[in-house]
């Protein structure tokens, strides 16, 4: 028989209403620093933000004026070069992991693209500048991409060898049963149906290194003029964040919080989209 | 009469999930329910070969890229092994000009700045992970664990940028006289208040991590069986006494594997950190105090690390690093794993 509350002690009630009100105010300050970081970000931000800002390149440190033209149209081809590097490395694998590798293989493979998940971006930076950098003997758009293509590719796997084990294996067989080659099966069935999965893989791995500094400090290095070639260093809006906030200036800093604001933007941009494809189903026709 | 669809459903599913389940060596064996002849055309055969090829060469260069990164770590910092020898890893000298390192402040500043975080976070996070899963309104649970997503998703070098401009300054005139009045005889809250140092450090990394233990932490409280609940529940327990003695105990395990990742994260982290922890690499008892990580000190020095010696003893750094994240990490996934591979959602690995 159900037991009234108030039969309960008075010091079991106290210490229920204690526990549950600090697991409710931990979840409170949990999302304070964001809302901090945000209204920091755009107040600080918006002030700078103007036109010239997104097609000037810098003027000299302290100056008035200038923008991150550069550092932006940087970011981005590092971002496509690296795309060009993780996406088919990390479908590739992903597929793999799903369609071959249920067994001790695939396990090893599991179990290093975790590895390399965890391992610290700067030490990806490090082995970029060991690969290229050192072999080019000059800092390249190039290794900065090579770093964050390394970064892309267990993210990519991991969620596409998720998605793919998500698609019903009754597809598979019907695709088989039909006489349609494995190959045939997996490209035009199996990826075809997981393929908003696979999207939205591509760009959780975006917004994971669209802001990432470390491993490029010392691959692509930094670029205060234009520079769209591969073979050279180039700016990149983050870094571009960091050099500014470090300097002694006033106007450099007011730069640094828009340029976080751009960055911000992007990738917040990014997320949302990834959520809204995840929420309209990974799998089309899945059931 | 209700039996006979439900029996049979079962035993469809049964058939259908069975090439998943048996992971054997040929794993592709039981997909070929079609005899080869009737697939007809050789070449299908051929195809199937090479794209079964093209992705093991995908998943061989996940392999390769982990192995190129120990190779290229280990064969750039042989010089400093060589010259330093395992003292490397208990000196306290930082000397550019005479060419003597030793990776001891650093290493302190590294784990000293990341278990702070941990202190702050663990408690905060399982504090959130219960409430998105056991207290909130369904309404608030999609917006609450979409604001903990975007946290994660905000980039280091803008923490880092807050983390100057706003917290340390705060941290400088609201916390740290208090700490330091009140807990000052602890030794931990003493000297200078510049705001930024191992203290700054700790928050900022307790404020990054905190996305990623909360969600483990969630996964892992989700997975505890709906009748241990009940079954405190029905013995009389308030919901506090059932989430402590059936969700908590049962997960105890998984939140420890969770904050072992959250630790794992915040070894590494390298941008926010060298931009708060005031970067002078000393051993100082006190939080207030300037720290410097592995990380942070790769971060800063190695663009002008001119001689073949100084190079090297970055990497080196950089090695010891890889190789802490490595072993905390595989052990917090063994941890996560144990837990959750009872999950029915999650019926890979």
């Amino acid at each position: 028989m159900p037991r009234p509350l108030h039969t309960i002690s008075l010091r079991r009630r106290l210490s229920n209403w204690t526990a549950l009100g600090l697991i409710t105010l931990a979840a409170i300050v949990v999302t304070l620093p964001l809302f901090l970081i945000f209204a920091t970000v755009v107040y600080r931000g918006i002030g700078q933000l103007s036109w010239a800002f997104l097609t000037q390149i810098p003027r000299g440190p302290g100056e008035e004026g200038g923008g991150m033209a550069n550092a932006i149209v940087g970011s981005i081809m590092l971002l496509g070069f690296a795309s060009v590097i993780g996406v088919p490395l990390g479908i590739g694998a992903g597929v793999f992991l799903a369609e071959y590798g249920r067994n001790k293989w695939g396990n090893i493979v599991r179990f290093t693209a975790d590895v390399l998940n965890g391992v610290p971006s700067i030490v990806i930076g490090l082995t970029a500048y060991a690969l290229v950098v050192v072999v080019q003997r000059h800092f390249s758009m190039l290794a900065g991409s090579v770093a964050l293509g390394i970064m892309m590719i267990p993210t990519i796997s991991r969620t596409t060898e998720e998605v793919l084990l998500l698609v019903p294996q009754s597809i598979r067989e019907a695709a088989l049963g039909l006489g349609i080659p494995k190959w045939r099966t997996i490209l035009s069935v199996v990826l075809r149906t997981a393929s908003a999965g696979i999207v939205t893989s591509i760009m959780l791995a975006f917004a994971r290194i669209a802001g990432e500094t470390a491993p490029l400090m010392f691959t692509a290095f930094g670029n205060q003029y234009w520079s769209l070639s591969l073979n050279q260093p180039t700016g990149a809006l983050p870094l571009q964040i960091f050099s500014y906030a470090v300097m002694p200036y006033d106007q450099a800093h007011a730069q640094a919080w828009t340029g976080a604001l751009v960055l911000i933007t992007i990738i917040m941009f990014t997320v949302i989209l990834f959520r809204f494809i995840a929420s309209r189903g990974a799998i089309k026709g899945a059931s | 009469m209700h039996t006979v669809p439900e029996h049979r459903h079962a035993q469809k599913r049964q058939v259908s999930e069975r090439p998943v389940a048996s992971g054997s060596a040929s794993g592709d064996a039981e997909l070929e329910i079609v005899p080869k002849s009737r697939l007809g055309a050789r070449e299908s055969v051929v195809a199937d070969g090479i794209f079964r090829g093209i992705v093991v060469l995908c998943a061989l260069a996940v392999l390769a890229i982990v192995g190129l990164i120990v190779f290229e770590l280990v064969r750039e910092s042989k010089l400093a092994m060589g010259k330093f020898g395992f003292s490397f890893l208990i000196k306290q000298i930082w000397d550019p000009v005479a060419e003597d390192f030793g990776a001891l402040p650093f290493i302190y500043g590294t784990v000293v700045s990341s278990l702070l975080a941990l202190v702050i976070a663990v408690p905060l996070s399982v504090g959130t992970a219960l409430f998105l899963t056991e207290l909130c309104p369904r309404a608030v649970r999609a917006v609450l664990s979409l604001l903990v997503e975007l946290l994660a998703a905000i980039p280091s070098v803008i923490y880092g940028l807050w983390g100057i401009f706003v917290l340390s300054p705060f941290l400088r005139l609201h916390i740290q006289p208090f700490l330091g009045k009140y807990f000052g005889w602890t030794g931990l809250f003493t000297g200078p208040k510049y705001g930024w140092g191992m203290l700054a450090a700790g928050v900022i990394l307790a404020i990054m991590i905190l996305p990623i233990i909360a969600s483990i932490t969630r996964e892992v409280i989700t997975a505890v069986p709906r009748v241990q609940r009940e079954a405190a529940l029905a013995l009389g327990a308030t919901k506090w006494e059932m989430l402590r003695m059936s969700v908590l105990r049962n997960a105890r395990p998984g939140i420890f594997g969770a904050t072992i990742l959250g630790l794992g994260r915040a070894l590494g982290e390298t941008m926010a950190v060298t931009m708060v922890i005031g970067n002078r690499p000393e051993i100082v008892k006190s939080l207030f105090a300037p720290g410097h990580t592995l990380a942070s000190v790769i971060a800063n020095e190695f663009a002008e690390a001119t001689s073949a010696a100084y190079f090297s003893a970055l990497v080196e750094m950089g090695l010891v690093l890889f190789v802490v994240t490595l072993i905390v990490n595989a052990l917090a996934s063994l941890l996560v794993w144990s837990i959750t591979r009872g999950m029915p959602a999650r019926t890979l690995a």
